[in-house]
């Protein structure tokens, strides 16, 4: 274990130091400690190593990750794992504003309640919130999964495109051309993998499906260029 | 961007460090906001005495014989702390509106800061730190105080354009985002004779939230109404005589982040600016809901 403090060295070198991991490295667990609510902490990772980071993190933590897991022991600030690529975040407190936005691959699993927009434009990334997410969460998201154990807040889902949402708890509205969706089999097999993958104490069957309807302009060949 | 802050104390025990608290929230948001800096400070004051806070460019010129001046046009005793480019006047508080109204003549080029029974602002263009050391807040005690760094999106850098507002006795207001419908809301509030000195948005803001008042709402009644009568986006953390309240827009694109214990109750525009409060280790953090007011009071 690899213990790196980051009010005594600072971010610059933390995100080099990790950046250095990329290849065949051996030193594969790293701890960050003191994070004070730092901004960029362990972003552009491209190494299959495992960092966490002892305590609450700033903006943009973990952000366009390849291959690492970091673990965040507290809260994450906003845009924690913005566009990641593969590899996992896990937060175990609460996650800000667009947790997950724009993220093509990988594992980002909540384990308190995420706040609005919530996978915005998601492309591809597997979220799991435990608890609640706020409104606009997946807006305009393309691909990947949405779990939420708890409720969902306002225009769940607005104008989304091919992402399966799934909700065990209330959804407070749903956004232009999110429509609930039958759950089946195959939806409860992949659910009960996620559920697995994020450690959440559910059953499938508990869940509501939600997808899109495919009826906004951008699904009409007629206005195809 | 902008940064805010805030500290409402329940604990007694921490009003000697009020200013000291403040002052290292605000210089952690520094780079939220390094156009200007300000703060207002809920502190102690004498039965029956008021204060004007004011601010003048000209320092002695115009501060050496003020008190005297001021005292000879409202017929009362009138005391004057200088601070740097500031200076409270303690007056007795029923000459209150009669002072602010004398000053234009006794002392034309002077600024009206903040009028009340405790509230002080202390605010200029400059670094945080700058703005900070200057009128040395970190010496000052009080029972819950706001604060601001300005990254100026509406009016001016200057002096006048810094926050926190100050539009009626004791309330005070920061904001960090920008609102659309200031200059219509402007007019209206002038019409119906609400005293509003500069072009800036948060103004309107504080503004608004006065007149509410002055129509009896309560200070979360206020809030409630500016959710519906402001357009825009705004955070704003305010202040009143004995009370601390939020406010986000109901889109809540600016941040926030809070933080109770049996102690206090804090605002940051991030949680950075937490970090250093006594027990937040332990204290209660969450982000506030949008278009949800929350309010505190002694």
């Amino acid at each position: 274990m690899q213990t790196f403090d980051l009010a005594a060295e600072g971010l610059r070198k933390l995100n080099e130091t990790l950046h250095a991991q990329a290849g065949s490295t051996n030193q594969t667990l790293w701890e960050v400690v003191n994070p004070r609510g730092s901004h960029a902490i362990a972003v552009g990772l491209d190494a299959p190593i495992e960092v966490t980071v002892k305590g609450s993190t700033g903006y943009y933590c973990a952000g366009m990750n390849k291959q690492a897991t970091v673990h965040v022991q507290g809260s994450a600030g906003p845009g924690v794992a913005e566009n990641m690529m593969s590899g996992t975040v896990v937060v175990e407190g609460d996650a800000s504003q667009y947790a997950g936005a724009t993220g093509r691959g990988g594992t980002l699993i909540i384990k308190g309640n995420a706040s609005s927009r919530c996978g915005i434009s998601m492309k591809g990334i597997d979220i799991i919130v435990h608890g609640n997410i706020g409104h606009m969460s997946a807006f305009m998201a393309q691909s990947g999964n949405l779990v939420v154990c708890g409720d969902a807040g306002e225009a769940l889902g607005d104008s989304l495109y091919e992402a399966r949402l799934f909700v065990r708890g209330s959804v407070k509205s749903l956004g232009a051309d999110c429509i609930e969706k039958e759950m089946r089999p195959e939806h409860l097999t992949l659910l009960a993998e996620l559920l697995e993958r994020g450690g959440c104490d559910a059953r499938p069957e508990e869940f509501k499906r939600y997808g899109s309807a495919r009826q906004l302009y951008t699904f009409k060949p007629d206005n195809a260029y | 961007m902008c940064g805010i802050v805030g500290l409402f104390l329940k604990d007694k025990a921490l009003e000697p460090q009020l200013g000291a608290l403040l002052t290292d929230m605000l210089i952690t948001m520094t780079d939220r906001g390094p156009d200007s800096a300000g703060i207002a400070i809920y502190g102690n004051t004498a039965e029956g005495r008021s204060k004007l806070t004011v601010q003048s460019d000209e320092g002695d010129a115009v501060f050496g014989d003020l008190a005297e001046k001021l005292g000879a046009a409202i017929g009362a005793g009138v005391g004057l702390t200088r601070k740097d480019s500031h200076a409270v006047l303690d007056l007795p508080a029923d000459k209150l509106s009669e002072a602010r109204a004398a000053l234009a003549t006794v002392a034309p080029g002077v600024r009206v800061m903040s009028s009340g029974e405790t509230l002080e602002i202390y605010k200029e263009v400059g670094l945080p730190r700058d703005v900070a050391a200057r009128f040395e807040v970190s010496k000052m005690q009080g029972s819950h105080g706001i604060g601001h760094t300005r990254m100026a999106t509406e009016s001016a850098v200057t002096t006048m354009g810094a926050h926190p507002f100050n539009t009626g006795p004791d309330q005070c207001l920061v904001h960090n985002g920008s609102l659309s419908n200031h200059n219509a809301l402007r007019r209206k509030l002038r019409r119906d004779g609400v005293h509003i000195e500069t072009q800036n948005d948060t103004e309107v803001g504080a503004a608004y939230l006065t007149w509410k008042m002055q129509q009896g709402a309560t200070l979360g009644e206020a809030l409630e109404g500016a959710l519906k009568d402001l357009d825009g986006f705004f955070t704003f953390v305010v202040g009143t005589e004995d009370g601390f309240g939020v406010v986000r827009d109901p889109i809540a694109c600016k941040p926030a982040v809070m933080a109770e214990t049996d102690q206090y109750v804090a605002f940051g525009s991030e949680y950075r600016a937490l970090v250093n409060l006594p027990g937040i280790e332990d204290a209660r953090v969450w982000e506030p809901e949008p278009a949800t007011v929350y309010f505190w009071k002694h």
